[in-house]
């Protein structure tokens, strides 16, 4: 579905990623774990087409997408969760899940991917049903986080970047995050999340990539990586 | 003034705030979805009134005036989606000044475009084919057309409300406002987006232009005026803010009605002259606004945009080549009165463009390091030109005691608009700046007891030992080399690296114990102290100083000359003085159409260069140098 290889990015003359290869094969759910500062984020961004210095090859359902403008790669179904929300705090809930909408989409292979429509997500969320009028920037952190996830899945992705989903939000709203991942994944939609809590990620993930200065240390199932007290200790736990 | 009469102003205030609205709405959709600053605004509206008064007359009749006004806007929102498409989409990556530079070249090349298709005479449109007449209000006459100019702006405001609540495209306009670059996450072009803002906001423009034919004649002079009344009345209403353009656009409409209303009025002895100050009068209410309320009525503080450009390169010392150069310069400048001992021309040019690298330099010192983007360099300028000529006029100061005074006028004023222009900052700073500027420029237009108004102060001419060419242009140069090195100084001092600190990060800078709004207040001071001396030699290089040489254009010229040779660099601002300096005297010799010349040339630089002249070379060197690495 996406795949990842040698791939490097800088800001400036910093440089930030390293050689970095990862694959998310259709319908997984992959973790990409590492501690503050480890490069989770700026993958993210990077395989968005957000960062304007990039190099190597990104693969996506079948078209090369390295180099490609944000909307472009967008359009092709790939989603973007950012983990400051960036909701539009001057539109409100139904407005916001407006600007995301795209078409339905089919996988290249011709298979219909799932469908979004306002009332289903607000159906799936039922704290942003009870709100549809209200700004964004009047809305809690998780209910933010819940409406920017729902703008996402507005645009009917094969696949989607989800990153940190349960940074700073209440606990039931982790839980509500883990619920909608393993929905989603039921449906289809295929996902690549970045996190550092290894309980969290062991709900939701097949898969686990753990990252530290920018390159790639282990990789294996997550189930391995629960059991793997010295990779947590050297590279997760703080 | 009677109470009557007193409504009456009120109301043909609301007539005048339409059009005013217009451009303001346009300039402020475009500025909140792109961050373009379109200087070119004004020349948007201006190329529809002469398009309007074109249909108007060719095909007559109310099919001509009425159907023109509509076809005008469509042709001007064209324009403006062509102009996005052709220039303003190759430079989004550039900094954002940069594209304040395009759009200004912009302006230069409409101008001349308009001068050679519909000429240098104003041209006055027929009236409004229906609303001719007039009906008596209060005891006097409104004509009709006034009447309906009245609520064609409110009906514009809701227009624009119900598309930017209802429509699709008006909601990718605010969420873009916001955040452009996760609109562009989400699927969205953003290119589709900022050409149809673009249009959009041409079309607004170019409606106003036309339904002002009815009024007051097409002339040449538009553009500028209107932009700098749409300017004002944007930052007045807050950045971004529809309503708040309207509610701008009313009130300053109101207050120069009313100071033509006034006329001259008597308080106990004092008389003041109340239409003297409607060239003022906006830009004393902007100032005040900006003062009290920093975004603008109705206006937000400004989120910090996710920038697209690349971060910027540090500051760094001159390297060995650089002094070596700089040197060779110097020697070549020392001997330039021997080499051009038989065109006496060269050293006039010599001389204007030292004052103008001292002009650019000081105001690359608040720009550049210091973050703070001026718009009204113009106003230490002329303190400085006038400080030094009043002096020899009312005092017959010698010429050394009046070019002393000149830094020391500028100092203070720098220091009291400094101290008010340093709580902002972006485009607010901009204009408040800007609203000194004009403030400084009317004060010294309409005092003509002490200034000579548009007169100017004639007769000031260097005393012995400087009164010929020569020893003059050895006493600019010797101050120009002076005030640069002196600021180049600073800049590498310990408060030079707090300026940058407080430019880059005010927050953590503050948190490490600046105190960084008195650090840029002190540079303010300091830029404007030098701008000063400028302003001193260039009263006496002219023999005279009058108010146009100070105006709006004079800070332009700082702006793209800073522009021009790229913002980062501190070789940028000498070069691009140079540059714009003798291009300028080159083509306003050489042509009629001087203007888009040197417009198109701005245009090819902007295009070719998009971090300067300067800039552009340093880069081209990095790069040679890290593609020699990668090969050894």
């Amino acid at each position: 579905m996406l795949s990842v290889e040698n791939f490097g990015a800088s800001y400036g003359a910093a440089q930030i990623l390293y050689d970095l290869s990862l694959q998310v094969g259709r319908g997984e759910v992959v973790a990409l774990m590492g501690r503050n500062g480890a490069g989770k984020t700026t993958t993210m961004k990077a395989i968005m087409g957000l960062m304007a210095q990039s190099t190597g090859k990104i693969r996506f359902d079948g078209h090369d997408i390295s180099g490609k403008q944000p909307y472009e790669i967008a359009r092709l179904g790939l989603g973007f969760t950012p983990e400051d929300r960036r909701i539009f705090s001057d539109l409100t809930v139904l407005e916001n899940l407006d600007i995301g909408r795209q078409p339905p989409r089919k996988f290249s292979d011709g298979v219909p991917a799932p469908v979004w429509t306002e009332e289903k997500l607000l159906a799936l969320f039922p704290n942003l049903g009870e709100m549809p009028n209200r700004p964004g920037g009047r809305m809690s952190g998780g209910e933010q986080q819940m409406l920017t996830v729902a703008r996402t899945l507005m645009g009917n992705p094969l696949l989607m970047l989800l990153d940190e989903p349960s940074e700073g939000v209440a606990p039931l709203i982790v839980e509500l995050m883990a619920n909608t991942i393993l929905e989603l994944k039921k449906a289809g939609v295929s996902i690549l999340l970045s996190e550092q809590n290894v309980h969290f990620a062991e709900l939701v993930s097949d898969r686990a990539y753990v990252l530290e200065k920018g390159q790639i240390q282990w990789n294996g199932t997550m189930a391995e990586l629960a059991e793997n007290i010295d990779i947590q200790r050297a590279y997760l736990t703080v | 003034m009677s109470f009557n009469a007193f409504l009456f102003q009120a109301l043909n205030g609301l007539s005048a705030a339409s059009g005013l609205f217009f451009v303001a709405a346009g300039l402020s959709l475009i500025f909140g979805v792109t961050r373009i600053v379109n200087i070119a605004h004004g020349s948007l509206y201006m190329i529809g009134t002469y398009i309007a008064y074109s249909i108007a007359t060719k095909v007559g009749g109310a099919v001509g005036f009425w159907g023109g006004i509509v076809l005008t806007a469509l042709l001007v929102a064209l324009i403006g989606a062509a102009i996005e498409i052709l220039l303003l989409r190759r430079i989004y990556k550039a900094p954002e000044l940069f594209q304040l530079l395009a759009t200004f070249a912009l302006v230069l090349v409409i101008n001349d475009a308009t001068l050679w298709i519909w000429g240098p005479e104003d041209l006055l449109g027929p009236r409004a084919p229906g609303l001719t007449g007039s009906i008596e209000v209060l005891g006097r006459r409104l004509p009709t057309y006034d009447i309906f100019l009245i609520f064609v702006g409110p009906f514009v405001l809701w227009m624009l409300h119900l598309a930017l609540a209802k429509t699709r495209f008006g909601r990718l306009m605010r969420a873009a406002t916001q955040d452009r670059e996760m609109v562009g996450a989400l699927g969205v072009n953003q290119a589709m987006l900022f050409t149809g803002v673009f249009a959009l906001g041409a079309l607004l423009a170019g409606l106003g232009g036309a339904l002002q034919i009815a009024r007051e004649p097409a002339t040449l002079a538009t553009d500028l005026i209107v932009i700098g009344d749409a300017f004002v009345v944007v930052v007045v209403g807050g950045m971004g803010s529809i309503s708040g353009a309207y509610l701008a656009a009313v009130i300053i409409a109101e207050v120069k009605a009313l100071c033509i209303g006034l006329g001259v009025v008597n308080f106990g002895g004092f008389t003041v002259n109340f239409s003297k100050l409607t060239l003022v009068a906006e830009f004393l209410v902007m100032a005040a606004v900006l003062i009290a309320r920093p975004y603008g009525l109705l206006g937000r503080e400004q989120v910090a945009v996710r920038s697209v450009a690349e971060p910027e390169e540090p500051l760094r010392p001159a390297t060995a080549a650089t002094k070596i150069a700089g040197l060779i310069l110097l020697v070549v400048l020392v001997c330039l009165p021997l080499i051009a001992k038989n065109s006496p021309y060269t050293l006039v040019l010599g001389i204007d463009v030292l004052i103008a690298v001292l002009f650019a330099t000081s105001l690359h010192f608040i720009m550049g390091p210091g973050g703070m983007h001026s718009f009204g360099h113009a106003a230490y300028f002329g303190l400085g030109a006038y400080g030094a000529a009043l002096l020899v006029k009312w005092f017959a100061a010698p010429m050394g005691l009046a070019l002393a005074a000149a830094p020391v006028l500028a100092l203070f004023g720098a220091l009291l608009f400094g101290w008010f222009a340093v709580r902002l900052s972006g485009v607010y700073l901009a204009m408040l700046t800007l609203a000194f500027a004009q403030i400084v420029w009317a004060a010294v237009f309409q005092w003509e007891t002490l200034t000579g108004g548009s007169n100017g102060v004639l007769g000031v001419w260097p005393s012995a030992p400087f009164d010929s060419r020569g020893a003059f242009y050895f006493l600019t140069l010797a101050l120009a080399v002076l005030g640069v090195f002196l600021l180049r100084k600073f800049l590498f001092a310990p408060f030079g690296y707090a300026m940058r600190a407080g430019r880059d990060s005010p927050l953590r800078a503050e948190a490490i114990g600046l105190d960084v709004k008195r650090v840029h207040w002190l540079a303010f001071a300091i830029a404007g102290a030098v701008c000063g001396i400028a302003g001193g030699l260039f009263a006496f290089a002219k023999g005279s100083i009058s108010p146009e040489t100070i105006g709006v254009s004079r800070s332009i010229d700082g702006l793209v000359m800073v522009l021009l040779g790229g913002i980062q660099t501190l070789t940028g601002p000498i070069v691009g003085a140079s540059v714009y300096a003798v291009l300028q005297d080159f083509m306003m010799r050489s042509t009629e159409y001087w203007r888009a010349l040197l417009g198109g040339i701005i245009l090819l630089l902007v295009l070719a260069f998009p971090s300067g002249i300067v800039g552009g070379f340093v880069k081209l060197i990095s790069r040679r140098k890290t593609t020699s690495k990668a090969a050894s």
